[in-house]
Parts: C-alpha cells; structure tokens; sequence
C-alpha cells in the first residue's frame, strides 16, 4: 500500500524553516570571518600601548596615530625644541609632537602601495587579455595536440610556483628584471595565464559558435566577429577570471620578499617591516592593511554581478 | 537574386564522409529543400554554400562565379542559423541592422531599411525589445529579419522551425512561403521533416548517408520515387514493399507475388533474377473481395477523412488508406487491389527503382 504525501510547499524549493536556519548559518560564517578584518580596523585606530594592552581593550579611545606613523617618518626631539616650532600644521602634525617628534618626511608607504597597483592590475590585464586570445584560439579551432597543450598550460600549476624560487631569483639577476615592475608582471601573468586559459575556454566554449558564423556572414571577418559578438557575451567570464588573478597578484608575498626590495617593492613585504620606537608598530601594521584591502574591495563590488554568475562556472544559466 | 550551383562537393572529416559527390542546381528564385535524417550530410553542404566549411573537393558557383573558397563574409548569403543565433547583447532594432553596419551604410539608412523590414515581417512593435524575452515565432522573424535587410543573393536556412512548437510550426511554414512568394529570393532550406519540404520547396533534395538519393519537384519526389529510401522516408504511412523473387525483361507489364500475376507500369531494362521489391503508396490500394491478394486485419487508425487500415499479408504487414465509411473488425480477411499505373518495383540489392513507364510518361497528377 502508498498513501500520497501531500505537501503544502513545492518539493524543490527549501521550506521557511530551512531558510531561516540556512541564513543563520551564513550569518554566523559571515561574522567568524570578519572577525579577523574587524581587528585589524580596530587595531588601526588604536594608540600603540592600547595596540598591546592585555586583555585586549575593545573599549578605547580611537586615534589616527597608526595612520600618521604609517604615511610618516618621525624623529625624536627635545620638548624644549618641539616648544620652539612654529604651530603644527595638521592633525598628525600635533600627535606626533605629542610624542616628542616632529615629522622628517613621507614614509615609503604610497610608492609600495602604486608599485602594488601597478604590478598587480598590469599583469592581470596581462593575463586576462593572453588567456582570453589562447582559450578562443583551443575552443574554436583544431589546434594539433591541444588536449597535451591544455594539460601542458595546467601543468605550470601544478607544484607550488615558490618551488622554482632560485631559478627564478638567478634568472631575473640575469637579465636585470630584479626588483623591476616589468619583472614582477611577468612573473604573475605567467602565474596567472593557465588559470585564465582554463577558466576562459570553459567560458568561450559555452558561446555558441553559431554567433561568430553568423556575424562572419554578415560581412564580418572573424576578428571583428570575435570582437563584436564573442568578447561581449564573454565579459562574465572575463571579469571572473580578472578577479582570481587580481587576488593572487595583490596578494602575493613569496616572490615580492624575494625578488624586490627597492623601487618596484609591492605592499605586502613593505607592511611588515614598518618598525616603530622599540619594536613593531602594530597600529600603523595594521592601518597599512586596512588600506590594501581597499582596492580589491573596490574591484570585487563592481564587478561582483559577473563574480557571482562566475563563481558558479557557468552553471546558471541566462 | 542568383543560382546556385554545386559540382561533385565532396567533405570528409577525418575518415568519415559527410558529403559523397553532390551535384544540383538551384535556379534564380527557386526554393529548394535539403531533406534527410539527421547526420545525412544536409546540414554540412548548406555550410559549405555559406562558406562556414570548405570543400574536400568540388565547386561551388553562385550566379556563375567559383565561390568555393571564398570566405563567408565575401559571398553576400544570408543564414538563418536552426538556433537563430540572434545577438544576445543587442536589441531587436540592432540585431537586424547589424549586417548593415559591416558594410558601412550610414545610421539614417540603416534605421529606415530596418523599420521597412520589420514592417514586412510584422515585428515593428517589438523593435526596441531586448531578444533574450521574445517568443519563440518572433525570434524566428528577428532572423528572418536580420537575413533579409541586406538583399542578399540567397538564403540558407538551417532547420529554422526545429525548435517550434508543432503548431507555430504550421503558421510559420505558411509565413515563410508566403515571404518567399513576395520576395522571390533563391533559397536553399535544410529540414528533417518531410511535411515542411513539401510545404514550401519547389525542389526537393532527399540525401541519406551524404548523398543526394533523389532531386526534383515534390510531386516528382513522391509519386516516382527513385530508390526504396526515397519511397520510404517521404509519405505517412510510406511506401508499402511487397518482396518477390525474380528477374525482370524489358516491356514486361506484370510481376508475380505469392504467384499472383499483378499489373505494373511496362518495365525499361532487363534485370537479372534476385530479390525485388513492389512498391505500393497506401492511398493506391482498394480493397476488393476479387482480388487474389488476401491478408487478414491486423489493425485500423482513425483520421476522420480515411483511415489506415494494417493488413498481414503473406509479404508481410501492408497499409492502405482508404474511405473511413467502412468499419472492419481485426482479423477480418480483405482481398487488396493495387492501382497498376501506381506501383513502383525496386532491387532490393541496390535499393534503386526499376525503370519503368511510372518514370518515363508524363504525368497528370
């Protein structure tokens, strides 16, 4: 004997309960992750002895202290010097002669933050573009040995690119790309170029070919076809794709340690090493962060329609 | 508007054969049909008019010019893709302009030819809409549109109501004949279903296995089929086959089934002894108690004008469309007569039809 279940709800879509109960545990997810973050602000505000203080004070009086030491260099003077300047000029001005020291100049922090802009969009642009060509070139033409070719290109990833570290060191001592913007493109697009052509023929070969032939025969030629219909119905994929290797490029550490210490110096080997009087200055550290995650911030919410079709590989449809 | 003319086209993809040299003509204005089971090489030799595949071998002219590895772009066709392929990220109004837009006619043009084409095709309410929301017969027309704006030298059209419901279908049919009447533009039509071939097409081509098994009229096609593929993809219910044993002489006008003499057309060649085929259309069959072909009912279907009536016979289950007056009930035993001028006789061999008068008299419907 069966008896029809009968139900008041549709059988795919989850009932209120579980609703409720998914979104709670997104909610909870949410605030366990941004515990970390919301430190690193709070850290950012605080005064260097509240920075240490134990227990952590989550109660204190916020300060721009740790933004002031981070654009600035200081140096310690008499109180009867400090007394004889003439008024301070700004806000940092006057904490820092609070402290017994008078601002000596800009601090290296803009120019790491501008080699990191530089570096880690140039070689995204790099990559996306690269990838873009070579994942249209394997999805719409008989490439010969394009599935070795394909494997060849994942292969690139398949041990950890830190593991080639000296050669990379000896080689780009060798040429002069050492501590070189230039250099430091190049070695994240060719980190990032089999993850571009990988994501990007998942999302080419998806688009239809008849649009391109339909294109082609209304007059077009097939890198006008490619430009005008292709590229277009591809920008999801594309803005996904810049978005994973923005993320490395902005974060990588091992290689910007390695290979740069000067001039083309990025933000994450700088940050750390910004000392204070006696010891780490844990609030500028800290204001330096909350600054670096501007920018993929940024970039992430314009692009965040494309990163949620994106994520998904594809999978949602239209 | 122009011919199209193909000689001995040949593709092969790797080891297999999709198009086996392939020879017709499609004169100016004609609509012609490319009609056969999926995978029968229809689909590829319309590419190949189009320029989207090139040849393994033979020629393509159009209007007298050798296109044959002329890119898509340099041919002036237009291609009403089975998917209709309409731009997603552009609107209706900038779809059907689109093919304007490469040869560089300026905007003011554009603007008044695609308000005129989309006039004719009674979709100038839908202009500004985007076609990712349109129904299925308006994206038809949108690339319909998007074909015709440019006066292009023909159309090729692959399957283009494939995916309509079986009822717009019907409409659709009637609209594109009634488009081709207007604009009398050369049209080569790719389709798996007979009904649409013979619809619309003034030429018909039947290909299986990538060759052109026959290539005519509709009428030419249905009542002289030249092969037992023919006789049985075109029709439904198809051709009936009745298998004999024997030779044949030229100028004989009769064959024996199960011992019966039976009347046919007076056979053109002499053919040696094997196994044949008579091939029956179920509308050419009467029963008649006189008749010395018996079989009992095996079954009946109802279609309000006739019906069609199984019979097993001894050379096996045979269907006649006949008066839907008559009920008869299974099992019952029928005497069958066929109309001598009707019957077609194949080798079963070869699959080729036998000649005969029913090929070579002119004929009065």
């Amino acid at each position: 004997m069966s008896s029809l279940n009968v139900t008041a709800h549709s059988v795919v879509e989850p009932t209120p309960t579980v609703k409720r109960i998914a979104g709670a545990i997104v909610i909870i997810y949410a605030l366990v992750t941004m515990v970390p973050l919301a430190w690193i602000f709070l850290t950012s505000v605080k005064s260097p002895p509240d920075s240490i203080s134990y227990p952590p004070k989550i109660v204190f009086t916020p300060t721009l202290e740790g933004f002031c030491n981070l654009f600035t260099t200081r140096t310690r003077q008499t109180p009867d010097y400090i007394q004889s300047l003439p008024a301070p000029t700004g806000a940092c001005d006057e904490i820092t002669r609070n402290r017994n020291m008078v601002i000596a100049g800009p601090s290296n922090y803009w120019p790491r933050f501008g080699n990191s802009l530089v570096i880690a969009f140039g070689s995204t642009f790099l990559a996306v573009s690269l990838g873009t060509l070579t994942a249209y070139g394997f999805s719409r033409f008989r490439v010969p040995l394009a599935d070795d070719l394909l494997f060849f290109i994942l292969s690139t990833r398949m041990m950890p690119p830190i593991a080639v570290a000296i050669p990379i060191y000896l080689m780009y001592r060798q040429f002069g790309l050492s501590d070189t913007a230039l250099g430091m493109i190049l070695l994240y697009t060719a980190v990032n170029v089999s993850l571009a052509v990988w994501l990007l023929k998942g999302f080419i070969d998806e688009i239809p070919r008849e649009y391109e032939e339909a294109a082609m025969i209304d007059g077009y030629t097939r890198l006008q076809a490619f430009w005008k219909v292709v590229l277009p119905q591809a920008t999801t994929g594309i803005a996904a794709t810049a978005i994973f290797c923005l993320i490395f490029a902005w974060n990588e550490y091992a290689f910007a340690v390695l290979l740069t210490s000067g001039s083309a110096q990025t933000a994450p080997p700088f940050i750390p090493t910004i000392i204070g009087e006696g010891g780490q200055d844990w609030p500028a550290v800290a204001a330096g962060t909350t600054i670096f995650l501007v920018p993929i911030l940024v970039f992430t919410i314009i692009l965040r329609k494309q990163l949620l079709r994106g994520i998904t590989f594809g999978a949602v449809r239209k | 508007m122009s011919e199209i003319k193909i000689v001995n086209l040949r593709k092969q993809f790797g080891d297999f054969v999709a198009v086996e040299d392939s020879s017709f003509t499609v004169e100016d204005g004609e609509f012609l049909a490319l009609l056969g089971p999926s995978g029968c090489g229809k689909t590829t030799t319309l590419r190949m008019i189009a320029g989207l595949e090139l040849p393994t071998d033979g020629k393509i002219y159009l209007d007298g010019e050798d296109v044959t590895y002329n890119r898509a772009s340099a041919r002036d066709i237009a291609f009403v893709f089975q998917l209709f392929a309409l731009y997603p990220h552009m609107n209706v109004r900038r779809n059907i302009g689109f093919p304007l837009l490469s040869q560089g006619v300026p905007k003011a043009e554009i603007r008044a030819r695609v308000e005129e084409t989309a006039k004719l095709l009674r979709i100038a309410h839908i202009l500004d809409r985007s076609v990712s929301g349109l129904a299925g017969g308006d994206r038809q027309r949108v690339a319909l549109g998007r074909a015709i704006i440019r006066r292009p030298k023909c159309f090729l059209m692959d399957e283009p109501l494939g995916t309509l419901d079986a009822e717009f279908r019907e409409v659709m049919v009637h609209e594109l004949r009634e488009l081709h009447n207007r604009i009398h533009a050369t049209t080569v039509y790719v389709t798996h279903d007979q009904h649409e071939a013979m619809a619309m097409a003034d030429k018909i081509a039947v290909m299986n296995h990538g060759v052109i098994e026959q290539y005519g009229t509709p009428q030419e096609i249905y009542n002289r089929p030249a092969s037992m593929y023919v006789a049985d993809f075109i029709g439904s219910p198809p051709m009936n086959f009745m298998r004999f044993h024997s030779g044949l002489e030229r100028g004989t006008r009769s064959i024996f089934l199960d011992g019966f003499e039976i009347a046919v057309p007076e056979v053109g060649e002499d053919v040696a002894p094997g196994e044949m085929a008579l091939g029956v259309r179920p509308e050419h069959i009467r029963f008649s108690d006189r008749s010395p072909i018996r079989g009992a009912v095996y079954g009946s279907e109802y279609l309000g004008t006739n019906q069609i009536v199984a019979v097993e016979t001894a050379s096996g289950i045979v269907k006649a469309r006949v008066s839907a007056d008559h009920s008869f009930r299974l099992g019952e035993t029928v005497g069958l007569e066929f109309n001598p001028a009707k019957l077609a006789v194949f080798d079963c061999a070869s699959g080729r039809a036998i000649a005969s008068s029913l090929y070579t008299e002119v004929h009065h419907g």
